[in-house]
């Protein structure tokens, strides 16, 4: 089985139960905060004048756990990383937005997700946080046009982590990350002790057994290290190897050409053959990413998903376009197709336009050019761009269907 | 647990329910291991994180669709949320928001901490905490929707998946109410 689970991307009245998946973690969520004292605006307020610093050791601890046991998880490739949201980086937006949470954090005495729990267990500034809430997204919602331009663009970098940050692997990431919330913790108590007078020796004994935990733990995460591309699909061909066989994601040159003009749909024709066989002919439009650093662009697909793109790969014949069909798969691509028989294929169909453009006799191996070209003219020949009104009525079977990965646009607070 | 009606009385008694002895809260690293825990499934099961605001925000976008459907066609950040057909509480964080509601009132109960009380610091006058909460509350969510996502989206969520931003808003909250905290220290202290 791999993680997370696709039937729970489509949340809708016609699955009624992913409700109740929801349902229940926001059940937890909410247990879990009040359980801990984020009900009472007085606990949480303490944070801020030293005395209890309860919501600092929750929320680190809360950071770490679920961390180390999702990157466990990634190591151990139960969970596709690429298909878990992570939250785009706005830098200016964000910690502007930060600074303003701050404030009404100190003044109001919770943070929105705490008013809840408060309100719900009739706590009277809870409920009221609550409708000043409600007030404040409101305001957002009407103002948001005054500077609409800046809050979607402005320090813009996509899906970052802090790994991409620092230049350094998961699990090294991990292991700080776990080294300095245990070094709060520390410090948090001893500044318990001296501002909130807290007898320390009265805090529990096991506090060393699960920081000890947590590291081995952290440890155990580094050692495992990240899946490579390979083994990602490894774990995925026994799913994604029967489409290929049964051919269901080779789109027949007819079906490439009338998506082309389909305007409910990006499509994004990838040329994966050397540069020059590109320049000698490619289809109007086509993007050259030979196949040897398909890989390199992963990053920039994922950050650049719309549902509504459609990735057609193609290489002389079919081979080096199913092994980069691989790839982008391993990537958590989604629609991604071949185009069938490859740009050969694209010639015999479309090249009766181009009589200058000659098939050869001879018998050549696998995923070579059958075809002569007088001049590399790229993307300038006419079955590079066949004629609209000729081929308006094509027929083929229809295989690309649309595949809603994940909706990507609002992650924790969309 | 301790049985909440008395042999005598017959049938459930509500009030005894809401009159459960008061327990301590649970140590925050137990309670943040729960938490944590619970953010893990919610990454792991469904790919998405744990938030609060943005069902806020989609509930008060309902609202308006209710009232000027116009107005959320003309307004280009309701428009994300409601154009068209499209339902803002047909959503995830919606679904969310009210199991949260849920389980902090189940919590509350079992723990008898239920009670309609004002919390404050011992110098104001409770007109004085209501206004400062309303105050709070408004500049939070607007500051949260401007960071798209709260202590929760943000801060706990990004925080474990290691998103860059995230830690740096995570850093602004603490950095903007350890600023502020000295000036305003009679609301609390």
């Amino acid at each position: 089985m791999n993680f997370p689970l696709e039937i729970l991307n489509n949340v809708s009245t016609a699955n009624p139960w992913i409700y109740l998946v929801f349902g229940v973690i926001g059940f937890g969520f909410g247990y879990a905060l009040e359980m801990s004292g984020f009900g009472n605006s007085k606990k949480l307020s303490a944070q801020f004048y030293l005395r209890d610093l309860t919501v600092l050791k929750v929320m680190f601890t809360a950071i770490v756990v679920a961390m180390v046991l999702t990157f466990g998880a990634v190591g151990l490739g139960l969970l596709n990383f690429n298909l878990v949201y992570v939250n785009p980086t706005y830098l200016s937006s964000g910690i502007l937005g930060g600074f303003i949470m701050g404030i009404g954090f100190i003044l109001g005495g919770f943070c929105p997700g705490t008013s809840v729990v408060s309100a719900s267990t009739g706590k009277i500034d809870g409920m009221v946080f609550l409708a000043g809430g409600f007030f404040g997204a409101f305001l957002f919602g009407e103002t948001e046009r005054f500077f609409t331009n800046w809050w979607n663009t402005s320090g813009y970098f996509g899906r970052v982590t802090l790994m991409d940050v620092f230049g350094v692997d998961t699990g090294v990431v991990v292991v700080g990350v776990v080294l300095m919330a245990l070094f709060m913790f520390w410090g948090a108590e001893q500044l318990e002790a001296i501002f909130g007078k807290r007898d320390l020796s009265k805090e529990p004994k096991l506090r060393p057994v699960g920081a000890a935990a947590l590291f081995s733990v952290a440890v155990v995460v580094l050692l495992l290290g990240t899946p490579t591309l390979e083994q990602k699909w490894m774990r995925l061909a026994p799913v994604k190897e029967p489409l290929l066989a049964a051919r269901e994601v080779q789109v027949t040159p007819a079906e490439v050409y009338t998506t082309m003009f389909d305007n409910k749909l990006i499509t994004v024709l990838v040329d994966v053959r050397t540069e020059a066989e590109y320049n000698l002919y490619h289809i109007n439009g086509a993007i050259n990413i030979p196949a040897a650093q398909i890989a390199t662009v992963l990053p920039d697909l994922q950050a650049r998903y719309s549902p509504r793109t459609v990735y057609i790969l193609m290489s002389n014949d079919e081979t080096a376009a199913t092994e980069a069909w691989k790839v982008l798969t391993a990537g958590a691509i989604a629609n991604v197709y071949i185009l069938e028989g490859g740009i050969n294929n694209w010639l015999t169909f479309f090249g009766n336009d181009d009589p200058e453009i000659v098939p050869l006799t001879s018998i050549l191996d696998d995923d070579q050019l059958r075809f002569t070209f007088p001049a590399a003219l790229g993307a300038r020949y006419r079955s590079a761009y066949p004629d609209p009104q000729k081929y308006e009525e094509l027929e083929f079977e229809p295989k690309i269907k649309l595949q809603l990965q994940r909706d990507k646009s609002g992650g924790g607070c969309g | 647990m301790t049985t909440v009606s008395k042999p005598a009385r017959k049938g459930f008694d509500i009030k005894a329910l809401f009159n459960r002895p008061q327990k301590n809260y649970v140590h925050p690293y137990f309670g943040g291991l729960v938490l944590g825990v619970v953010l893990f499934l919610s990454l792991f099961l469904t790919g998405n994180g744990l938030g609060a605001s943005g069902a806020v925000s989609r509930l008060d976008t309902a609202i308006i669709d209710l009232i000027a459907p116009q107005h959320v066609d003309q307004t280009p950040y309701l428009l994300k949320l409601a154009g068209g057909d499209k339902n803002p509480l047909d959503d995830w964080t919606v679904v969310i928001f009210f199991g949260a509601l849920i389980g902090g009132f189940t919590s509350g109960l079992i723990n008898g901490r239920f009670k309609f009380e004002i919390n404050k610091g011992p110098q104001i006058s409770n007109r004085t905490r209501l206004m400062m909460a309303f105050i709070g509350g408004t500049i939070f969510v607007y500051g949260a929707r401007m960071a798209r996502g709260c202590t929760s989206g943000q801060a706990l969520t990004g925080g474990a998946t290691l998103s860059a931003g995230s830690w740096a808003i995570m850093f602004a909250i603490f950095g903007g109410a350890y600023l502020l905290a000295y000036f305003v220290r009679k609301l609390w202290l």
